[in-house]
């Protein structure tokens, strides 16, 4: 941990810092594809279709969407009364969790759930109404005009729910698909996103150039003086973010659930046989890497505060699977050493701008062939292999004919 | 919508339909003989068309054809060896990973050579475009019409008359009993990777004096052919011709809806139905449900 805060300091310029930036957004996505792909065993060509809607939900809600204040009100109840129901509902379960007599602990619970919902509901309308929305902008003749848009944090959640839904809608009859045929279902997929957010339909997504203006996620703060820029800021945060995350998820993966996905992985049919509900759980798997692909698109929007279609088509979607697979599929750790290997590597070679898709093809066949377990799984393996083959070698070289080899 | 609009349409979606099923006749090819769906066989339609741009240069037309395909068929043949061959045994994401790293290879020294610009060919018969109905239809699309029949029927004669085409169908129906019979599964796998590379190759040349070809339109080709094949029935040829000149017409008719902006949407339209066709009926219009399940995946 103290490597990744120190980094800032030792690289000589903001551009690297950069770099090690967009190092931690593709490792958020890798994370999750590592999830879904390694642990789960299933395969995404798609992933860039999320990061695409992430970021085009965050840069729309942010600059191009905007209403008046009494539609923020009601747009701000609803979610209060989603919040306040959810809440409601898990206050629910905790009381009744612990096995009380029924009728008067049924009423204390449902009055204690209604009142922590109401109490949620009350504070989560405040909260979004006073922070969720600004105010933007002032028409032609100069007098300001009370519109409000989201506000960054907002749309990001947003986002994160529409690209939810919309993995669900994918998800659930792709998934019923396996090998070729789910990897084309998600590439299918992944390039409708791109044709859809690069089509023209006006002022809404910008059609292929995109449209920028997008605000800060963040204010610029500064710890302890020790930030000197906004590059240094975007790494902190999204490494610190990664690294929150990395916990949550290797505690995930250690779990039940977490055998569970590799008992898929191993063999779906005999997963089922050992009744682990198959279904819920590759898509949950789906959703959540689908989310972290949402946040890390979101977080791009905000990162270069200008929104096109280029980065999302097909190409980032397999740069992905290249991060995931080159690291090692069945290890969280080994898609955040890919994503960032292959991010350095992609941005120096592009200073060789011609060779850069040439070595990506390259990287992929060599490692598919090689090291078909990822880099630091199987190249350990084969290293060490390697080098005890040459160590007996030597021995016997050395030792003449009579010690064996 | 007059008659001579939508006969219109139908040539146009015809054409672009007989590249298609060109594109998903390859991916048949390569998919009944090994069970891989090769991601770079767009690829070789590009490479295809490449070629002849560059060849036709030096030589006439007549002489650049055959050149450019052996040329092509030179190249796939080289990709199966270096890089398919040494991964036999690999599973189904290794073997796609490969074959789209090949993808971006062939793409990125296509880059290296030709550079980014994009070019043209003459088209192969001078004159005007024809009147048929009120339609005006080049005559570039009636060559394109023509040599989807003749590798139609090429291909068929092939697998059921020549003592290849049987060996390659053996190897395609069981692996082992073929190679008790004396056939060589490596030597098909070879074959079929140059015949698609072939057949891509052809496409790609006959499409290119109507579309311009660049390094970047491979991908395009082999997500709509692959569209077309799964449409069809993977692995069934009446399925890949008969599911690309479908998609190929959807798509012109799609371009034709009366909302705006709904030409930028066309490409989409196919792999929307790629998608449709994989939830609900994955072995396509041919297929059968149950000679599909026990298909290697």
């Amino acid at each position: 941990m103290a490597v990744l805060l120190l980094v800032p300091r030792f690289l000589p310029k903001p551009y690297h810092v950069g770099v090690m930036v967009w190092c931690g957004i593709h490792s958020l996505v890798c994370m999750g594809l590592s999830l879904f792909m390694g642990y789960c065993g299933q395969i995404s060509l798609g992933h860039a279709g999320f990061c695409a809607v992430g970021a085009y939900m965050s840069g729309i809600l942010t600059t191009r969407l905007s209403f008046s204040p009494s539609l923020a009100l009601l747009f701000a109840f609803i979610i209060s009364m989603i919040i306040a129901s959810a809440a409601g509902m898990a206050a629910l379960r905790v009381t009744t969790r612990f096995g009380s007599p029924p009728r008067l602990a049924t009423v204390a619970g449902t009055i204690v759930s209604i009142t922590v919902g109401v109490a949620i509901g009350l504070a989560a309308q405040w909260l979004t109404v006073r922070w969720g929305f600004r105010p933007v902008g002032s028409d032609a003749s100069g007098i300001q005009t009370m519109r409000l848009s989201f506000s960054p944090w907002l749309a990001l959640l947003a986002a994160l729910v529409v690209t939810l839904l919309l993995g669900l809608a994918a998800g659930m009859p792709a998934l019923r698909l396996r090998g070729h045929y789910l990897a084309m279902a998600t590439l299918g997929f992944g390039v409708i996103i791109y044709v859809v957010v690069r089509a023209d339909p006006g002022e809404l997504t910008g059609g292929p150039s995109g449209f920028g203006g997008i605000p800060r996620l963040f204010p610029e703060f500064s710890i302890f003086g020790l930030v000197r820029n906004d590059e240094e800021r975007w790494y902190y945060f999204v490494w610190g973010i990664l690294i929150v995350l990395l916990v949550l998820l290797l505690n995930l993966v250690n779990s039940r659930v977490g055998r569970a996905l590799r008992s898929i992985h191993g063999g779906e049919t005999a997963a089922k046989a050992m009744g682990v509900n198959t279904g819920k759980y590759k898509i949950q798997a789906f959703l959540l890497s689908a989310a972290m692909a949402s946040v890390a698109g979101s977080f791009y929007a905000h990162y270069v505060r200008f929104v096109n279609p280029d980065p999302f088509s097909l190409v980032l979607s397999i740069e992905f699977v290249t991060m995931v697979v080159v690291g090692g599929m069945t290890n969280l750790w080994g898609a955040i050493a890919g994503a960032t290997v292959l991010t350095i590597l992609t941005r120096y070679f592009r200073v060789f701008k011609e060779i850069g898709l040439l070595f990506d093809g390259l990287i992929l066949i060599v490692v598919m062939l090689l090291f078909s377990e990822g880099l630091f799984v199987g190249g350990a393996r084969r290293l060490s292999a390697l080098v005890r083959s040459g160590c007996s070698k030597i021995r016997y070289l050395f030792g003449g004919a009579t010690k064996s080899a | 919508m007059d008659l001579s609009t939508i006969l219109q349409y139908i040539f146009a979606g015809i054409k672009i339909g007989s590249i298609y099923a060109m594109v998903a006749l390859g991916f048949n090819i390569i998919y009944n003989t090994t069970g891989i769906i090769n991601f770079a066989q767009g690829e070789f339609v590009m490479l295809g068309g490449m070629f002849m741009v560059m060849l036709s240069e030096l030589m006439p037309v007549g002489a650049a054809f055959p050149v450019a395909v052996v040329a092509v068929v030179i190249i796939a043949c080289i990709f199966e060896m270096a890089a398919i061959f040494p991964a036999k045994d690999a599973s189904v994401i290794t073997l796609i990973m490969i074959t789209i790293g090949g993808s971006f290879l062939l793409r990125g020294a296509a880059m290296l050579v030709w550079g980014k610009s994009s070019f043209a060919l003459d088209p192969f018969s001078p004159g005007e475009s024809i009147d048929i109905l009120g339609a005006r239809v080049e005559p570039q699309i009636m060559w394109i019409i023509g040599v989807l029949a003749v590798v139609v029927v090429l291909l068929a004669i092939f697998f059921k008359f020549t003592l290849t085409g049987k060996a390659m169908r053996a190897c395609a129906a069981n692996r082992a009993a073929a190679g008790l019979c004396g056939v060589s599964a490596e030597r098909m796998v070879l074959l079929s990777f140059g015949l698609s590379g072939a057949i891509g190759a052809v496409a790609g040349i006959v499409i290119t004096p109507v579309t311009l070809v660049n390094y970047t339109c491979g991908p395009m080709y082999a997500l709509k052919g692959f569209a077309a094949a799964v449409l069809g029935g993977l692995g069934i040829s009446t399925g890949a011709v008969v599911g690309g000149l479908t998609i190929g017409l959807m798509e012109c008719f799609g371009a034709a809806l009366p909302f705006r902006g709904a030409s930028s949407y066309k490409d989409g339209i196919a792999l929307l139905v790629l998608l449709v066709f994989l939830f609900v009926k994955p072995s396509g219009i041919f297929g059968r449900a149950a000679i599909s399940e026990l298909k290697k995946f």
